[in-house]
């Protein structure tokens, strides 16, 4: 580990009040589960309404009359796509076509881009995309300091959040954001997530997120609200099949590899790691990342290798019990011929031989 | 934290032990199962088969981990706890109770001496978390 103190987001204090287990995550002091477990955590967004403190989330913004430029110069998707008030995952992607990081572009106008980040990036994002922002009439400004964030997430934090706004919060459509007060608080309100339920993420001064925090658990206690940590949002994610940077995504694998091609726009004009990504688009990925369940008894873990016969044939990036679907399944990169839903293959779990089987992704779908 | 019941010993493994005349019910202690968080599964061996002190019989997994489960003092298995197949979580809601492992046949009394009281676990476990 590195010597440096450990981030606190401001409500570390209440969330060791709640009774939070806190962990080490990238440097950030953050709850990993309250007393109410991860499993009725996650069961709880699905079924309700949960709470989650993401304040350790990074904020750049990209301002400028050249600013559009600027992100579709390091980013694979297309940002000219994008009007104001509207949000898009992409990549920051590498020369090779990595990724750098897996982000939310939000279009505020024009000239002025609102880009989340993940915690743990949030400092090389910000250098990448400086170093790259010279040849453009545009400014790159790390905000992370400036925001805290919380995600109320579920099919309840709809209803929940109305009792504490005048937006007209069902005028936002998924992937969308406006600026407006929540509990009298001043927030970027998108309607996004990381848990494949809907949901809002709420963005605001790290002054006022303790009130904030507190009005939407106290106004969501008719719903059962529950505040949730880390472990449930992981594990919400994965049946989402959301990527996690670090586990399923990094600089080694390539925004096509991760079966993200829907994200990778060539024809919106050059950008760095597009003729990477061309040319292997070209001559054809060699693996992809692919969903899988446990047949059988087991639970396939990071990083446990997967085999077919004596030989290894690539790695599990995410594995874990999925307590809604219950079911243990995962992530893994595999060969390409190996990738077709069906296909059987083996997991050493620790030295011992599980079987697994690829399937359709994702492996939880909420009804619209 | 000092719920560690007074008539239990404990390892640094954090499992426990009851000890009634040569038998011995063993689990792990509610510091251990809040470490790991929700309990999914645990593997156990079959009645019957012995173990030496601080072997391991058996493993745990909860949603975000697992670890492996190591005996306190030797002996021969007499008892399963079969209730745990269909409810591991018991090992998180009653980990001294409904949550306990195995039985066994307790073949060294004189290992438990060096087994920890719950006062001394107590002590142990506050430093773990480094409070």
């Amino acid at each position: 580990m590195t010597t440096n103190q450990i981030k606190k987001t401001p409500l570390n204090e209440t969330h060791r009040r709640m009774g939070a287990r806190m962990i080490d995550f990238g440097g950030w002091d953050m709850p990993v589960q309250y007393p109410a477990g991860t499993i009725e955590e996650h069961l709880t967004v699905r079924r309700a309404v949960g709470l989650f403190d993401v304040s350790h989330m990074g904020e750049l913004e990209i301002r400028g009359r050249q600013a559009l430029d600027l992100v579709q110069r390091v980013t694979s998707n297309d940002a000219s796509r994008l009007s104001d008030g509207q949000i898009q995952y992409s990549a920051l992607t590498s020369p090779h076509g990595g990724f750098i990081d897996d982000i939310l572009v939000h279009r505020f106008a024009s000239d002025h881009y609102f880009i989340c980040v993940n915690a743990s990036n949030a400092d090389k994002d910000d250098n990448w995309v400086r170093e790259h922002a010279g040849e453009f009439d545009a400014e790159v400004i790390n905000r992370s300091a400036d925001f805290s964030q919380l995600a109320v997430q579920g099919p309840q934090a709809l209803a929940l959040l109305r009792t504490l706004t005048n937006v007209r919060l069902d005028s936002i459509r998924y992937y969308w954001f406006t600026r407006g007060e929540v509990a009298g608080i001043d927030c970027i309100i998108s309607r996004t997530g990381y848990t494949g339920e809907d949901g809002f993420e709420l963005y605001c001064n790290p002054a006022n997120v303790e009130a904030l925090w507190n009005r939407i658990i106290e106004a969501g206690e008719p719903l059962a609200i529950l505040p949730c940590g880390l472990a449930a949002r992981n594990t919400l994610r994965l049946e989402a099949k959301m990527a996690l940077y670090g586990n399923d995504i990094d600089t080694e694998t390539t925004v096509l590899e991760a079966d993200l091609a829907w994200i990778f726009k060539p024809e919106k004009g050059d950008f760095i790691g597009r003729d990477r990504l061309l040319e292997q688009k070209d001559a054809g990925i060699t693996r992809k990342l692919v969903g899988f369940e446990v047949v059988g008894a087991g639970i396939a873990r990071d990083h446990y290798p997967a085999f077919v016969g004596d030989r290894q044939a690539g790695i599990v990036t995410s594995g874990s019990p999925a307590p809604f679907l219950r079911r243990n399944i995962g992530l893994a990169y595999l060969p390409i011929e190996l990738t077709a839903i069906g296909t059987p293959f083996e997991i050493d779990v620790r030295g011992r031989r599980i079987n697994a089987i690829v399937v359709q992704t994702p492996f939880y779908k909420r009804a619209r | 934290m000092a719920d560690n019941p007074e008539n239990l010993q404990y390892t640094k493994d954090h499992e426990w032990i009851r000890v009634e005349g040569e038998i011995g019910t063993i689990g792990i202690t509610r510091f251990a199962q809040e470490q790991l968080g929700d309990i999914v599964h645990v593997t156990l061996p079959r009645s019957g088969s012995s173990f030496e002190a601080s072997e391991s019989f058996g493993e745990i997994e909860s949603v975000k981990t697992f670890s492996e489960l190591f005996i306190p003092v030797s002996g021969e298995v007499t008892e399963v706890n079969e209730a745990l197949n269909d409810s591991p979580e018991l090992v998180n809601d009653a980990p001294y109770d409904g949550g306990w492992m195995i039985r066994v046949k307790i073949s060294n009394a004189a290992e438990l001496d060096k087994l920890l009281s719950a006062a001394e676990y107590d002590d142990f476990i506050a430093q773990q978390s480094g409070d």
